[in-house]
């Protein structure tokens, strides 16, 4: 998104869309990244319902990702997860990218 | 038909209040206030307007219903003094940096401590930065007609920006006076109905106030608040102008009272201009060049009309009834320095701080300011240009 001028925006700092929260790409501002292991995934949807930027992709009832533009890697879908192991672990967003 | 009527300045402004007849009005009492809208209470309790009269449990809640009442696209009124306006300081500024068409009567009073409940500037002109029009209303006659411009000056979509409408505590608020006021049905043409820009109950048009401001965009936000106070005073001239067609009283930023070709000029804001008036017209018929600036709209506040009313002056002197602590003296005294600066007007300037906490200033005492205005003249400012009139020293 490119910066506007003071005339170029709505005044009083009115946002003038509804739901337009979606286009801001919070997942710029991850440290952790969270690893999604299907294989181990009981579909139990803790960690959807836990998400609090609800990150957590699902189609018909079943976890099928994550929207990493918006996830901001709290870890808390990690933590919730009840299998062993886990099927979402953090890694360092640092690391990811070397790999 | 025009009515004449006795009124206080509260009731002035409750009558004015009761032709408005605001969506919404946010009450919370203080003195010298609190007449105002207990009077604005009887016309809600006898069913003479339809506002929304809601009693909250402080000033601060006060303006932040208004706040919401008026985003929610209702035209919204609340009223206060000194400390009730300093406990809604920070939702004040929220007003005016959303935009809100707010009108609010301000009753002038001391900030404390200690605690004073009498007239001085030291409420409004703490609000001076604060993104608010500043009205100061010299009678009950102006706290009249000033509300009903101000509707017309907040909402004017070039200005969109929030208007505290003052008059003195007491001296104007509590002593009744002679005046003349619109019929109903004229005050109701005059104000019109309200469209807001952004209402929030509009949901076909869903927006969202108030939302986090980061480095980035804040800056141009107040930008945008800078530009809405730079198309107020051509406004509040219009507005001054279409309501003398009206009423046969006409309004402008400042008025200049017989300064024309006078020596010696004293400005001033609200009752004093009163005083003012009365001693010039005295002096006057002694032969005396003498004449009062009298500043009713503060905020904004335009120098081009104060450089053309002062620069042929001999002396002037500034009468602040408040004090900028750590400042050479009082804010009005700083705004008229700051405006002659950098024209070639070399008049002297002295500052006279008075009236705190109600302390009585009396036409002896204009009188003598005009006798030290004479010593001055001709002069550069003298070294001793911070003075105190009325101050036991």
């Amino acid at each position: 998104m490119s910066e506007k001028t003071w005339t170029e925006i709505p005044i009083g700092g009115v946002i003038e869309t509804a739901g337009n929260a979606t286009e801001y790409e919070t997942g710029s501002w991850r440290t952790y990244r969270p690893i999604w292991f299907a294989d181990r995934c009981i579909h139990c949807l803790r960690c959807w319902i836990a998400c609090p930027d609800s990150s957590i992709m699902t189609e018909d009832g079943k976890v099928t990702g994550i929207d990493y533009a918006h996830c901001k890697g709290c870890g808390i879908c990690s933590f919730e997860c009840p299998v062993d192991p886990k099927s979402i672990e953090m890694k360092l967003e640092t690391d990811v990218d070397a790999e | 038909m025009a009515r004449r009527l006795t009124l206080t300045g509260n009731d002035a402004g409750a009558e004015a209040m009761r032709q408005i007849d605001p969506d919404v009005v946010a009450a919370f009492p203080i003195t010298p206030q609190t007449e105002l809208m207990h009077k604005f209470a009887e016309h809600v309790a006898d069913g003479d307007v339809k506002a929304e009269f809601v009693l909250v449990e402080s000033e601060h809640s006060a303006m932040s219903a208004t706040v919401g009442a008026a985003a929610a696209g209702a035209r919204a009124m609340t009223a206060t003094s000194a400390n009730g306006l300093a406990l809604m300081w920070e939702i004040v500024y929220i007003a005016a940096s959303y935009r809100l068409p707010i009108v609010m009567p301000v009753i002038n009073r001391a900030l404390s401590g200690p605690i004073n409940i009498h007239c001085d500037h030291s409420d409004t002109m703490g609000c001076r930065d604060s993104g608010w029009i500043q009205l100061y209303s010299e009678s009950a006659q102006e706290v009249y007609d000033n509300l009903l411009q101000a509707v017309r000056i907040a909402e004017n979509p070039d200005v969109l920006l929030p208007v505290m409408v003052t008059f003195d505590g007491f001296i104007i608020s509590h002593t009744a006076e002679v005046l003349d006021a619109l019929d109903d049905s004229e005050a109701r043409k005059w104000v019109g109905e309200y469209r807001p820009k952004y209402p929030l109950l509009d949901t076909d048009n869903p927006m969202t106030f108030g939302p986090l401001d980061l480095q980035d965009y804040y800056f141009e936000h107040k930008r945008q608040q800078v530009e809405g106070m730079r198309a107020a005073p051509d406004v509040i001239r219009k507005v001054g102008r279409e309501y003398g067609e009206l009423s046969g009283r006409s309004y402008d930023l400042m008025e200049r009272y017989k300064t024309d070709d006078a020596e010696l000029v004293i400005v001033a804001l609200g009752s004093t201009c009163g005083t003012t008036k009365a001693v010039v017209d005295e002096l006057r018929d002694q032969g005396k060049k003498v004449g009062l600036l009298k500043i009713r709209a503060f905020r904004p506040f335009v120098e081009g009309e104060v450089v053309d009313a002062l620069r042929t002056a001999g002396a002037v002197a500034v009468l602040d009834r408040s004090i900028s602590f750590g400042a050479p003296g009082g804010p009005v005294h700083k705004e008229i320095r700051a405006a002659l600066y950098g024209t070639d007007c070399r008049t002297p300037i002295v500052n006279y701080i008075y009236g705190l906490g109600g302390r009585d200033i009396n036409t002896d005492q204009i009188r003598s300011v005009f006798e030290d205005m004479e010593k001055v003249a001709g002069g550069p400012t003298p070294e001793d240009n911070i003075r105190f009139i009325g101050l036991r020293e």
